[in-house]
This record gives C-alpha cells, structure tokens and sequence, in this order.
C-alpha cells in the first residue's frame, strides 16, 4: 500500500475481500456506534433547519452572513481540515512507515501560520464569497474568476470522490452497511445541509464534529499513554518491540525513496493546505480582519494539538494493536478492514466495545462534516464565481442563492455516482492532486495577486495554465496512475509529488506573462494596485466593513 | 483611486504601520518555513542524524523530537502575530482610518 493511499482517505486497503472478511471476523453492527450516529444526523438536521430559517441572504448563505464569530470559525476550521485522512490515514501511515508518517502530520500544520502571516486578514479584506473575489479584485474579472472556479472545482472535487470512495469503504466495514447504501447516505445529508442550511448549517456541523473528534482523540490517547504510566518515551519503546522492522522503523526517508520526493511531498502538504478552497472560504464568514485573524489562531492550536495526539495514536496502534493477534487475519496476516483501521482498533485495545462505537461514530460524522464543506465551496465556485460574475452578472441575490443550491445537488449527485464508479479503484491520488492544485495554483494565484504590484491577467492566465497543466500532467503521467493503475512499464513523469515542478512552472509563467504584458489593460492593473493594497491592509471598503 | 484611499497611502504613518507589520510576518514566516524545511531536508539528507535517540538511553530520536517542536513553534508563532497584531497593528489602524475619514468631512 502507497503511503498517499493511506493519507488519500482510507482508500483501497479494504478492499470488498476484506470487508466480508471482517464481517465474518464479526465486526458486527455496533449499537453504540449506530446511536450515537443517529444522534449526530438528528442534531446536525436540527441545525440545518434552524439555520434555514435565518438564511435569506446571499451572504447569509455563503458567508454566514458574516456572523461567526472567531473561536467558533477556528473551530470549524479545524472541522474542515481534520478529515478521517487526517485522523485514521496519518495514523496508519505511522502504523506501517513508522517515523515517515509523521511527515504529514507536520506537513499539515505548517501551512497555517503561512496563511495567517499572508493570506488571512489580507483575504478578509479584500474578498466577498471566494477566494477568487480577492484574485479579480483589479485583475480581468471573467478570465481570472473562470481560472479560479476551475482550480477550486478541479481541488473540491478530486476531494470528494477520495473522500466518497473511503468514507464508502471505511463505513461498509464499521457499520455493516452496503457500499452503495453508505455513499448515498452521505451524498443525501450533504445535500440537505448545504443546500437548505448554507453556511451557517455547515459551520455548524464541523462545529460539532470538531468538538467529538477532539474529544475522542484526546479520550482515546489520555486511554493510551495511561498504559505506558504517561512516558512517551516507555510508548515508543514499546512500539519498536512490536513494530516488524523493530528500530528501524525510526529511520527518516523509507517512504519517500528520495530527497527530491521528500522536498517535493513537503511542499505539497505546506502550500496545499494554504490553497484548498474550502478552507479560505471560511474566512468570509467572520466579520472583519481581526476576526480573521484570531480564528486562525485557535485553528493552529485546535490542529496542532490534535496532530501531537496522532503521534500518541500511531506510535500507540503499533505498541498495542499489533501484539493482539485478534485485530489481524489469520490467513493473510493483515490487519482486519485493512491499515487505516488501526486507529479503530486501537479504541477498541484500550476501550472495549463501547469506546470502539463512539469512535466510530466520530469518524462517520468527520466524513459527512468534511463532505459538507467541500459541496458547499464547489457550490460557491459554480454559482458566486461562474454564474453570477461571468455569465449572467445580472443576477439578483435570490437567482444566486437558488443556482447554489441546485449546484450543490447536481456536485452531490456527481460525487455519489464517480464514488460508485471509483468504488473498486485507488482513488488515493486524486487527493493528492487536489493538494498539488491547491499549493501550485491556488495558493501562487492568490498570493501574486495579493504581494506583487506588477502581476497582471496575463501573468495569473498563463501561470495559473501551467501550473494546473503540470500537477495534473505530472500525477496521469507519474508512478501512481501511469504505473500503478495502468500498469505501464515505466513512468512518463518519475516523481510521485509533482508540486514542486508545478508550483515552478505556475510561478515562471506568472512572472513571464507578467513582465511581458505591457497593454493598456495591464497599465491600468498595476495602478490599480495602491488601491487594493490599502483596502487589504486597512479594510477600508472592505464586504461587511461599516462604512463611515 | 478615489479620495480616501490616496489620502492614506499618502499618509506616513499608513507606511511605518505597514512596514511594521511585514517585518513581523516575514520574521516569523521566515522561523517556520525554516524550522519546516529544516525538518524535511534532514529526513531528504541527514536521515542518519535523524534517527539518533535525543540523549543516551532514549529511544525518541531527534527526528520525533523536531517533528513535535515543529508543531508547537507553529503554534506559538501564530500565537505572537495574534498578539503583535491585537496590542498594537489595530490601534494604529484604526488611527489611520479615522485621520482619514475626518480630513475628508473638513
């Protein structure tokens, strides 16, 4: 199994054999699990409709009308970010890769002091809805929205399907239900929620799941390093007794060969997480730049904590669930329901029964929290950027409003259909992708626009092509899909993560394109920098600001 | 531009406030992408280093151990823009605009 399967979401390793398999090594229906599910559908349907009933604006239903506060968007930021990938992904790579695992748990923090230091307060500023607000704000609006909602639905969706398709699996498996029955459960609440609650609903929810997920993360590792007297260091010993590459699991570099892969793969978890849509989304829903600024302070804190447990969590799975012979097939020597189950496992070494349905639960509710953010940032995408802003300008807030939310079903429809014809497939790398979109055009669109006076539609067009060119080139074309799903001999493109030359290329093209246009158009682009510079830095004039 | 926006880019104090508060983001962007990127090169080109215990007798290595200080700076410097930025970045602003605003109502 390829450690980007493992992080993609709990894709590919149960595969149907191994599902019935558990179902015959008795991971019967766990009624805890089943209850407690039940009881986060019915609270988070509560909320949805409450939240229908106070969502009658535009900005009401992208934005939250503004309302959220700081400590709640941190919160729900860190429902966005920590997925069941973050969660039983990361601890599983840790599981098999040992210390390499850990890559992407640093990975995904360090992106977010970027976003706080460039982006955020800056973003909040200048944007309405989307991102893509920020980029236009002097630049060519129809051109670079259409480049912008391309990018964000190319990111929302590769997402979704690696979500779609692992949620499918992982809760065939934890709950007994069918695969078909368990993609379109999801696909039907995350409807429900973005279409008739909005952004208030979605906030909402990961709210909520945020609250469980660190709950039961922080239970679970608490359950955890009480059998080892709170001694990481006595956890971590045990973990190399247990582990079948025993110390050697501490060795940096096995997972990702070479030092390009390794630098390439950093920069994809650093920028990727400062370019995903539905996270710089989130940033419109405070009411003003402070309030940007604080929630991406409690977001780091929220994140980087639960990240240190995942270091108790993967270290712990190797320490605990390994020597317990129950947790494997007998036959094939794997662990049942496959790898990324491990942390599942683990809550059922230290917890029992019980504690393995709660956190079971935990996990369906990341899911349908994660799925949610991403219908309602594509929804955005379709309806706020394409629709309103380059075909049909004249829309009134209502037209808008209801194109969002028919988009939201159609994306929901789509995922629910590409997750059942992807079931049988590694979707693990369309995660991956998403990530590499996200760090070489979204994240060099917005911050060239936002930083360099002389960037102009030119440079963004021709960056933002190659950029996305490169990344979707470099994945079709490398070791994971060329190799390893077509099975062709050789790869076209050798490196697995090709963030690194896509943010390369993207960035190259912008500064060509840029230096090169000298048109009427760009003139009157770059004078109009001193303006949108002031706004950024100041707020004056910005959405939802109070205008003197 | 109109009136107000050029009225504060021309104002001096709109420069020393921006120039205060770039510095400080450069700075700690600079602390992270270093203490990031330092951690992954180590594993790209000193795994051996990497893999030693922290002190004699441990078994965490000094790759867990940056990994987790990794974390925790990351933290903490967002924690220190916060708080830069909420002590002082915002009532200088907030000066700005309200120059602004009442030399255009003279």
């Amino acid at each position: 199994m390829s450690p980007t399967a493992r992080f993609a979401g709990l894709v590919a390793l149960p595969t149907p054999a191994a599902a019935v398999n558990a179902a015959e090594h008795g991971q019967r229906l766990n009624p805890v699990a089943v209850g407690m599910f039940m009881a986060f559908v019915a609270v988070t349907l509560a909320v949805t409709f409450w939240a229908a009933r106070r969502t009658r604006t535009s900005r009401d239903f992208f934005a939250a009308g503004g309302q959220i506060s700081g400590f709640q968007n941190g919160l729900a930021i860190a429902g966005d970010f920590m997925s069941a990938a973050t969660f039983l992904g990361v601890t599983a790579l840790i599981f098999d890769f040992g210390f390499d695992g850990l890559i992407y748990a640093v990975g995904g923090i360090a992106g977010w002091p970027l976003v706080l230091f460039l982006l955020s307060e800056r973003l909040k500023n200048l944007g309405k809805f989307t991102f893509a607000d920020a980029v236009s704000m002097r630049l060519a609006s129809t051109p670079l929205r259409t480049l912008a909602a391309i990018g964000s639905l190319f990111a929302v969706v590769l997402y979704l399907i690696g979500q779609m398709v692992g949620a499918g699996k992982l809760i065939e498996i934890l709950f007994g239900l069918e695969y078909e029955t368990a993609v379109v459960t999801i696909g039907v609440l995350m409807v429900l929620y973005v279409s008739f609650g909005g952004m208030i609903a979605t906030t909402w929810v990961q709210i909520i799941k945020a609250t469980i997920l660190l709950a039961g993360g922080s239970v679970l590792s608490w359950l955890v390093m009480q059998r080892f007297g709170f001694s990481f260091d006595a956890l971590l010993r045990e973990a190399t007794l247990q582990h079948p590459r025993g110390t050697d699991m501490l060795q940096p570099g096995i997972m990702t060969h070479d030092a390009l892969s390794t630098l390439s793969l950093g920069t994809t978890l650093i920028l990727g997480t400062a370019g995903l849509p539905h996270i710089l989304m989130r940033f419109f829903t405070v009411p003003n730049a402070v309030e940007a600024r604080r929630s991406v302070f409690f977001a780091t804190g929220f994140i980087g904590y639960f990240y240190l447990l995942i270091f108790v969590l993967g270290f712990g799975a190797i320490a605990l669930v390994t020597r317990e012979a129950g947790y494997f097939d007998a036959a094939t020597d794997k662990l049942i329901g496959g790898g990324n189950l491990a942390a599942i496992h683990l809550s059922h070494a230290v917890g029992g029964d019980v504690f393995l349905g709660f956190i079971s639960a935990v996990c369906f509710a990341t899911i349908l929290a994660v799925v949610s953010g991403l219908t309602l940032s594509g929804a955005s995408a379709i309806s706020h950027d394409l629709y309103t802003n380059v075909f049909r300008p004249q829309a009134s807030e209502q037209e808008a409003v209801r194109v969002s939310k028919i988009a939201a079903l159609c994306l929901g429809a789509l995922a629910v259909m590409l997750g059942l014809v992807f079931e049988e497939q590694n979707v693990a790398y369309m995660v991956l992708l998403a990530f590499s979109i996200g760090a070489s055009v979204n994240f060099p669109l917005l911050f060239f626009a936002m930083y360099w006076k002389d960037f102009t539609t030119r440079g963004a067009l021709l960056g933002g092509i190659l950029g996305l060119t490169v990344a979707v080139g470099g994945i079709l074309f490398g070791p994971t899909v060329w190799v390893d799903l077509l099975g062709h001999e050789s790869p076209l493109f050798p490196w697995k993560y090709p963030a690194l030359f896509a943010l390369a290329a993207s960035v190259t093209g912008s500064v060509l394109g840029s230096l090169s246009d000298r048109g009427l158009r760009a003139t009157r682009e770059r004078a109009g920098f001193a303006a949108q510079y002031v706004r950024s830095q100041t707020g004056l004039g910005a959405e939802g600001a109070v205008n003197h | 531009m109109d009136a107000l926006h050029a009225r504060i880019s021309a104002n001096p104090a709109f420069h020393a406030l921006q120039a205060k508060r770039s510095r400080l983001a450069w700075t700690l962007c600079a602390g992270v992408l270093a203490a990031y990127y330092g951690f992954i090169l180590m594993i790209a080109y000193a795994a051996d280093t990497f893999r030693q215990p922290v002190h004699e007798g441990a078994v965490i290595t000094l790759g867990v151990a940056w990994g987790a200080v990794v974390i925790v700076l990351s933290v903490g410097l967002t924690g220190i823009y916060v708080w830069r930025a909420n002590r002082e970045f915002d009532r200088l602003n907030a000066r700005i605009l309200e120059e602004a605003h009442r030399e255009s109502h003279r």
